[in-house]
């Protein structure tokens, strides 16, 4: 357990709560400004994938692809919104679960139709392409490095969005007290539907940059989505400080605990046993966070303020 | 009173659905299969091969199995051990299937054996093969087109003992498939296991265990990591720099179903396999041609391992006919078949005995393939044979 490794870990940590982050973003977004639970969150992760793999077919490079799939995500996030969505904004919770779970299922099995059941690819950009030598004998790949900079760049684009726009006003306003927003005559409908086409391209932006480094195949946003739940949770419902804080958190926590956990395991137990709890502690450990957040602030670590 | 009559009524409606299946005219010639395998959810892919070398043994056979008018029910299982069973159970009674074929996975493996076997139906396993069924479950009623589930690990732990790694990183997913994995690797593996990671199942990201990897510096790695997560462990470590500086010994990670995903980046990559498209024999070379028309991808051991089920019912239905089962049960025994694999016939529980390979990822044109290296073991039954007493 030298220090490079715990360097590298760390790293590690922060690129998969970047991606955790992207995802977070739109999902805490929706559910706190509109009060809208959206299970299908996840398969718009899979879809920005599956785009990306199509436009990178059509055009062969990964720069023409990005903008092509970005907005193709765009595109698809808002046929769903007017198809679906848009009809359950005032229905309850299990209306709302039901509905969009039924989306997942459709898309995941829509995806299989058009693209097959095998797993596909995008390469990693040629510019991109490589290994930057961080330490001795400690290799990492140039195109994660990429994904890091460009997760924070989105964060810091966000964060100006939210908290320096009008739109970005007009969204904080609709996280603590939606009806007051609608009463003082803004037109609370467009705004879901901007807030809602954003979120879905997040996800899809999240997909296309992880469909160079992970296998798209149907199915690939369900276990995202949980991941993506536990962070706005722990971050507090509709704050965007709160998913990027909780995010990283939780990507440190579960990269950390999966490298480190049969080690420490095994200073307190025979090696045997040591390998059955250490991966069984290090699966639970952010489910563990999460439990431990609700029970001492209910609300999430960085709660929106409502009134 | 009138919640019991409406059940009084549906137990009747039901009865007699179930009267109207059984009193179906059964065709008199014809040869019904059922052919059970997960064509839904991320590891469809698996089945899909399975399914569609077994109806190109149909087909080549000109739709008669044996010279049987012959009907294959092709059902998904879903990947869920209780929606098998109630499809199988639907197969078994209301069909009346002849014969049971397929199956990808062990876990519905282990649903689904005991009432196949118990109604004395038989039962030709074209993929999973988990110790029970090969040890104390046998039965006579079941034969493995494939292998035993721990062969192609305990493979691989040969030939990194032939090769003189002293000293390995083993990984594999936390559940009993990857433990047995790992165990059968250590069963023919004699240097030092430097580390045993168990990762989540369904694990996306690797880069923690990569790096732990680079670490401990071991001779080569070893792992069993299935579908999705293979593609995505194969693309990360060798983005990671590691393809080429620490060898990558696996087992059902690079083969033909995931490299269409991993390319160019799997390339080099090693696994141990009981078939590969290039293994010298006309029925071989004649199926790989074959597949690749039909579907217009290359086959992957799944598809050999269907295919090899279909041409095994063939000869021996061909030999004894369906209506006498002792001699139907006795033909399947003899193998009467020329098997895409070479050398074959059946071991004292009706697993093979076959010979097994390394294999190696390679690019054959536009398409990616896997290639027989070496022979690793040469008429290899597995460890379990000896505890299955047949009745």
């Amino acid at each position: 357990m030298s220090t490079t490794l715990l360097a590298v870990q760390t790293l590690n940590g922060m690129q998969l709560g970047i991606l955790l982050f992207l995802i977070a973003a739109g999902l805490t977004l929706v559910f706190g400004v509109m009060d809208f639970i959206n299970l299908a969150h996840g398969v718009q992760y899979m879809l920005g994938a599956y785009l990306a793999v199509a436009a990178y077919k059509l055009t062969g490079s990964f720069w023409l692809a990005l903008p092509l799939a970005l907005l193709a995500a765009l595109a698809c996030g808002l046929l769903l919104e007017f198809l679906v969505f848009r009809h359950l904004y005032d229905r309850d919770h299990l209306d709302q679960v039901l509905a969009t779970f039924g989306v997942i299922l459709f898309l995941n099995e829509a995806v299989k139709v058009i693209w097959g059941a095998a797993p596909l690819s995008v390469p990693v950009p040629e510019l991109l392409n490589g290994s930057i030598r961080l330490f001795e004998n400690f290799n990492y790949p140039v195109y994660r490095v990429a994904l890091l900079g460009t997760g924070l760049g989105v964060a810091a684009l966000l964060y100006v969005l939210v908290t320096r726009t009008r739109v970005g006003m007009l969204v904080r306003a609709g996280a603590s007290n939606a009806p007051m927003v609608a009463a003082l005559g803004v037109n609370i409908r467009r705004l879901f539907m901007i807030v809602f086409g954003f979120g879905a391209m997040l996800a899809g932006f999240a997909g296309i940059m992880a469909a160079p480094i992970l296998s798209v195949e149907p199915g690939m946003g369900d276990n995202l989505l949980i991941l993506a739940f536990v962070v706005i949770v722990i971050g507090g419902i509709g704050s965007i400080r709160g998913a990027f804080l909780s995010a990283l958190l939780i990507g440190l926590v579960d990269t950390l605990g999966r490298s480190f956990a049969t080690d420490i395991a095994r200073m307190l137990l025979p090696p045997s046993a040591a390998n059955d709890v250490g991966p069984a502690i290090a699966s639970m450990l952010i489910y563990i966070l999460m439990a431990g957040v609700l029970f001492f602030r209910p609300s999430g670590l960085f709660p929106v303020r409502t009134a | 009173m009138k919640q019991i009559l409406s059940a009084v009524a549906v137990g009747a409606s039901i009865g007699l659905a179930g009267l109207g299946a059984a009193t179906a005219p059964a065709s008199a010639e014809g040869l019904k299969i059922g052919f059970l395998a997960t064509l839904s959810g991320p590891p469809a892919v698996l089945g899909q091969h399975m399914r569609d070398g077994f109806l190109l043994g149909v087909k080549q056979a000109g739709g008669k199995l044996g010279g049987m008018d012959t009907d294959v029910i092709v059902v998904d299982d879903e990947l869920k051990p209780d929606a098998a069973l109630t499809k199988v159970q639907g197969l078994l009674e209301r069909d009346k299937v002849d014969i049971m074929a397929g199956v990808v996975f062990s876990n519905v493996m282990m649903a689904v054996y005991k009432p196949i076997v118990q109604s004395e139906t038989i039962f030709i396993g074209a993929n999973a093969g988990p110790s029970p069924i090969a040890g104390k479950g046998c039965s006579k009623y079941f034969f493995s087109t494939s292998y035993q589930n721990d062969q192609n690990h305990e493979v691989m732990g040969r030939y990194a003992s032939q090769k003189g790694y002293g000293k390995m990183v083993v990984m594999a997913p936390n559940y009993q498939a990857g433990k047995d994995a790992i165990a059968g690797f250590k069963r023919h593996y004699t240097g030092e296991v430097a580390a045993e990671i168990y990762t989540k199942l369904g694990q996306l990201d690797f880069s923690a265990e990569l790096a732990r990897i680079a670490d401990l510096k071991p001779d080569a790695i070893f792992t069993f990591m299935p579908g999705g997560m293979g593609v995505n462990l194969v693309k990360q470590y060798s983005q990671a720099g590691l393809k080429d500086v620490i060898p990558f010994l696996s087992t059902f990670t690079v083969d033909e179903t995931t490299l269409p995903a991993t390319k160019d980046l799997a390339v080099g990559l090693y696994s141990g396999a009981e078939w590969a498209p290039n293994l010298d024999n006309p029925a071989n070379a004649k199926f790989v041609r074959d597949f690749k028309a039909e579907y217009g991808y290359a086959p992957s051991l799944y598809a050999a391992q269907g295919y090899d089920a279909a041409q095994l019912i063939d000869g021996a239905v061909g030999m004894a006919g369906i209506k006498d089962k002792v001699a139907l049960l006795s033909a399947l025994n003899a193998a009467p078949f020329e098997s895409v694999r070479g050398d074959f016939k059946f071991n004292t529980n009706q697993f093979p005995i076959q010979d097994f390979y390394l294999t190696k990822a390679v690019k054959d044109g536009n398409s990616y393939v896997t290639e027989a290296v070496e022979k690793v073991f040469d008429d290899f039954g597995d460890a379990y044979a000896g505890s299955c007493r047949m009745n």
